[in-house]
């Protein structure tokens, strides 16, 4: 081997490090994403234009597709902390993948509910049992549900890390699958409409805003709970000690 | 203006949707924030027991 890695590897295995990290990351995660959240919400929703086959309804293409890609960059997290985590025996890794879980459950959900309401109007139903985008994306959920459960069976926490973290490494197959599922079959859901660049300009600057904006929440909830898992696995560690003895909120 | 609310009758699909988007966020929030604050109340906790043990070698000697 005898491969030198460099020093931010290390210090990015460093728990009082990554902590430090994100409490100056965090504010401006949360200013910039709610401030972007504001303003591409404004935009999407009182300045973009109609569009001229959907009507007013489209405009639930501000917050859907964000919700369902921030579930799946949240499984994407997962996955690959798990491996490095299960291959390293890194325990910072995986507590990246478990503080990545919750959210994606709730986003993944939350893409489900906003797609079933954009659904009504647009194909005239909530739900379609045997979409292929609608039932990879229900199936995400589970693996999220699923992952979360299989922890909760666990006493052990390094136990329960290294087996979830196959779980995590297997379900990622169903990422790419929930992609391309509106190409590979024919599906109620629209295609991609950014890839094929079929979306006009002043809808396409509030749509990126808001996919930005989403991110930016979405790594500020990340740190927020990464921080808590490292605090509750340090447990009484000096540094730990110092911190609360400093005033940590 | 209601015009703008109502959405020529998409209002109730859109409004819902956002309102659904939006108490996910807040409540993400509320739940990462709780978590934070009751592992550090915990570490607390755990500090301050950790400050006892250290006086009782005395009170065994004095036994």
């Amino acid at each position: 081997m005898g491969m030198k890695l460099p020093r931010w590897f290390h210090q990015l295995g460093s728990p009082p490090y990554v902590y430090r990290l994100a409490e100056r990351l965090c504010p401006w995660l949360r200013g910039l994403g709610v401030t972007l959240l504001v303003v591409g919400g404004y935009w999407g929703l009182v300045i973009a234009p109609p569009d001229y086959l959907q009507g007013e309804s489209y405009r639930i293409i501000y917050i859907h597709p964000q919700t369902a890609y921030v579930g799946m960059m949240a499984y994407v997290v997962m996955a690959v902390a798990s491996g490095i985590g299960y291959i390293w025996r890194l325990k910072l890794a995986h507590a990246v993948a478990v503080s990545a879980a919750p959210i994606g459950a709730w986003f993944t959900l939350c893409a489900l509910c906003t797609g079933a309401l954009w659904g009504k109007p647009t194909w005239g139903t909530y739900w379609q049992w045997g979409d292929p985008r609608i039932m990879f994306e229900a199936l995400l959920l589970f693996l999220f549900l699923g992952y979360l459960a299989l922890r909760g069976a666990f006493d052990d926490r390094d136990k329960a890390d290294r087996v979830t973290a196959i779980l995590a490494v297997v379900g990622v197959v169903n990422i790419p699958i929930v992609h391309f599922s509106v190409e590979w079959w024919n599906s109620l859901h629209q295609g991609p409409t950014i890839v094929r660049g079929a979306m006009a300009v002043e809808m396409l600057v509030p749509f990126l805003i808001m996919v930005l904006a989403f991110t930016l929440m979405f790594y500020w909830l990340l740190l927020r709970r990464l921080q808590a898992e490292i605090v509750e696995r340090e447990g009484d560690a000096r540094w730990i000690r110092e911190l609360v003895a400093e005033g940590a909120p | 203006m209601s015009e703008f609310f109502l959405m020529n009758g998409h209002g109730a699909y859109v409004w819902s949707a956002y309102g659904i988007t939006l108490a996910v966020l807040i409540l993400n929030v509320w739940l990462a924030r709780t978590k934070l604050l009751s592992a550090l109340q915990r570490a607390r906790e755990l500090a301050a027991q950790a400050e006892v043990p250290r006086k009782q070698p005395t009170v065994r000697r004095l036994q």
